[in-house]
């Protein structure tokens, strides 16, 4: 199955990205035939919505898992809507995670935080 | 590197006057002002270096071409801002505009389009291994959440492995105080002993909450209302919230502001409290790291 | 054309929350008496607090926002792709709209090929009108989580707020953002309010730029003055500022501004103090709207 986690840099070596809507890039790891690619975050120069429209970018790259420190609600419904299940990373290493994921050892994200709401401010 | 972000709710409460006091005491290598709608670190917290400044750019604005415009006058028809108005051409106020794209999708001649518009200024100072990181919202601008973490970010850039960061957050409960909270290891509420002080007080608590950070609370200028500080101390215990503290109202206070220092800098009642304060705060930030 | 300066649109501002708007706000308009007090702090209004307005009467705010219909809707994105703000998304073949991101642009709505866009009323918040002896108090509540509050300003300040011949003080939003620019476009005057501390100083200068760059004539309070150099007064000396008034740090001023009263209200003192600042504010007005005319 294929699944993503948001990265601070293009590199397997490289950390999580703490912050999920604006992530400058996606690891999208295939967990069969052990394929790994990168995809840009286009969400992360919005001022606004930034969670949506990363969440609608990871949908439609076909992923079944989320792996990640945290997510906001409207995020959070995006994915619910598609069905992805989002799990929540615990080091900083993106292998480590992966690896816990595979290991069974990830638990669910549960504490799913309230939108920044965009608030432009306009 | 732990942070510690200070934040108060009600705006006035000595938010700035508090973290420049920490950072003197604590000898911070980072340090970040998140209050990007008036930043008033700087004032205090003196640079001598001129700083690392960037554009940072907000929601793109629309701009009329003239020389296309054929006044037809259903971009100002469609406009749900009152953005556009009428004069010798048609132009497009960019403080109403929300930069939504309806007009340059409505108009036949393609005369607007949405241009990137600078939305404020991002500065950096970097003195031998101290990191600041600051900026300034232009006026009328949106957008301040994507700011802070923009302040935010830089200054994790520049810093290489140090033990503490100390953030003046913004007032409010909105968008840029949510956007600081994120990632930060404990969250110190500046409150003040007033009916609307109180009040912001709960609902700020209530944000940092959903965070999961630790909280820890103080209260300055407490003796301008002793009754409503025995209020604040009563609610923290009632919540199991941890209290830090309290400074007195310090006319010597203004005095050093005012000559560009820290409370720390100078012998004063604020002076004596606010370490108190820090001690215990600094406490509840490390407790629990038996590494 | 001399103007009476009776029914003058009267905004107070600052550049940061704390400073005094609502203290100044609140008191002109207790002292005027028979007087209009509008609050476009919408996000955190706090004058209704002081003046406890009875026989409150509300009506609600809403702003338009999309919804879809899923059987005309044929997934070809042209909304999702449009929307600067992010409010849309297409997943398992349904759209999804998150109506506190939406900024009601009317944009998709617009675009859509199958018509499968229309629009509804959202309400996004509220506005309270009641008395206060003799001050109609109109209170602005925006929902929290709501993306902009300046519709409930723009309906607010509508022009059959203010009576004839009475003054109205519009209490503003603190900085200098488009919400506060929203509450003073129509103001005839602005009364700026600043405390005398260098961070004061330099919140001053924001909203001077402000209503500077509005061609608003304008004022300024000192409030919470001490004993000793005050910056703010150096900052309109140098620049020309009018001082229309100072406002003492005082504990007896402090002490019942904490507990939410009204101090011209309550004490013979202020009650003084504000009259005069009144008195100051009014001649400035006229002042200005006649050299102006």
């Amino acid at each position: 199955m294929k699944i993503a986690i948001p990265v601070d840099e293009k590199d397997m070596g490289t950390n999580v990205c703490v912050s999920f809507g604006r992530t400058p890039y996606f690891l999208i790891y295939d967990t069969e035939s052990k394929e790994s690619a990168f995809i840009d975050n286009s969400a992360a120069a919005s001022s606004g919505g930034a969670g949506i429209k990363a969440a609608q970018i990871i949908v439609d790259s076909n992923i079944e898992v989320l792996l990640t420190p945290r997510c906001g609600q409207n995020a959070a419904d995006v994915l619910n809507a598609a069905n992805i299940k989002i799990y929540k990373t615990t080091t900083h290493s993106v292998k480590d995670n992966i690896d816990a994921f595979i290991a069974g050892t990830l638990s669910l994200l549960d504490e799913i935080h309230e939108g920044f709401h965009g608030q432009v401010g306009n | 590197m732990k942070q510690l972000l200070i934040l108060s709710g009600k705006g006035g409460t000595g938010k700035t006057t508090i973290a420049s006091a920490f950072i003197k005491l604590s000898n911070a290598k980072a340090y970040a002002d998140c209050d990007v709608d008036a930043p008033n670190l700087h004032l205090i917290i003196g640079q001598r270096s001129e700083p690392k400044r960037t554009d940072y750019y907000g929601l793109p604005k629309a701009e009329v071409n003239p020389e296309r415009c054929m006044e037809c006058d259903q971009c100002r028809q469609n406009c749900r801002f009152d953005a556009i108005s009428v004069g010798k051409t048609y132009e497009v106020n960019p403080f109403a505009c929300e930069g939504c794209g309806v007009c340059e999708y409505v108009c036949p001649v393609d005369a607007i389009s949405l241009k990137p518009a600078i939305a404020g200024e991002l500065m950096l100072y970097t003195n031998k291994e101290k990191v600041f990181s600051t900026a300034q919202l232009k006026m009328g601008s949106g957008t301040s959440g994507m700011l802070v973490t923009e302040v935010k970010k830089q200054m994790k850039i520049a810093t290489s492995d140090t033990e503490l960061a100390i953030i003046d957050g913004s007032p409010g409960i909105g968008c840029p105080v949510i956007a600081s909270i994120s990632g930060v290891d404990m969250v110190l509420v500046v409150a003040e002993p007033s009916i609307s002080g109180i009040s912001d007080m709960e609902r700020i608590i209530k944000t940092a909450e959903k965070f999961g950070t630790k909280i820890a609370i103080c209260i300055n200028k407490f003796d301008t209302n002793y009754v409503n500080t025995e209020q604040i101390e009563l609610f923290c215990k009632n919540k199991g919230l941890t209290f830090v503290g309290k400074i007195p109202f310090d006319s010597d206070a203004v005095k050093a502001i005012n000559n560009g220092q820290t409370i720390v800098d100078i012998n004063c009642a604020s002076g004596l409290a606010v370490r108190e304060v820090y001690n215990k705060t600094m406490e509840g930030l490390f407790e629990g790291d038996n590494e | 054309m001399a103007r009476s300066a009776i029914n003058m649109k009267i905004a107070v501002l600052s550049g940061k929350g704390g400073t005094g708007k609502t203290l100044v706000s609140v008191n002109l308009a207790a002292v005027a008496q028979k007087s209009t007090y509008i609050d476009c702090d919408v996000e955190e209004p706090n004058g209704h607090l002081f003046f406890e307005p009875i026989d409150v009467q509300e009506e609600e705010v809403s702003v338009k926002i999309p919804q879809v219909d899923n059987e005309r809707c044929n997934g070809c994105r042209k909304c999702v792709d449009f929307c600067k703000f992010n409010a849309l998304a297409y997943i398992k073949d349904k759209l999804i709209i998150f109506e506190e991101i939406c900024h009601s642009c009317g944009g998709c709505i617009m675009l859509c090929p199958e018509k499968a866009l229309t629009e509804k009323e959202k309400s996004i918040g509220k506005i309270q009108r009641g008395i206060s002896n003799e001050v109609a108090v109109y209170t602005g509540i925006l929902n929290t989580g709501e993306a902009s509050g300046i519709p409930i300003i723009k309906e607010l300040l509508v022009d059959n707020r203010s009576q004839a011949d009475e003054q109205t003080f519009i209490d503003c939003p603190p900085g200098s953002a488009c919400i506060v620019m929203e509450s003073i476009k129509d103001a005839d005057y602005c009364v700026l309010v600043a405390e005398p501390t260098l961070f004061g100083v330099h919140n001053l200068n924001m909203v001077y730029e402000l209503v500077k760059l509005f061609n608003k004539p304008f004022g300024v309070v000192l409030n919470k003055c001490l004993e000793g150099e005050n910056q703010a007064e150096k900052f309109c000396l140098e620049k020309n500022i009018k001082i229309l008034g100072r406002l003492p740090f005082d504990s007896e001023l402090g002490m019942l501004n904490s507990n939410g009263e009204i101090v011209a209200r309550k004490s013979k003192k202020y009650c003084a103090i504000f009259s005069d600042l009144l008195e100051t504010v009014k001649k400035e007005v006229q002042y200005e709207t006649t050299t102006n005319s």
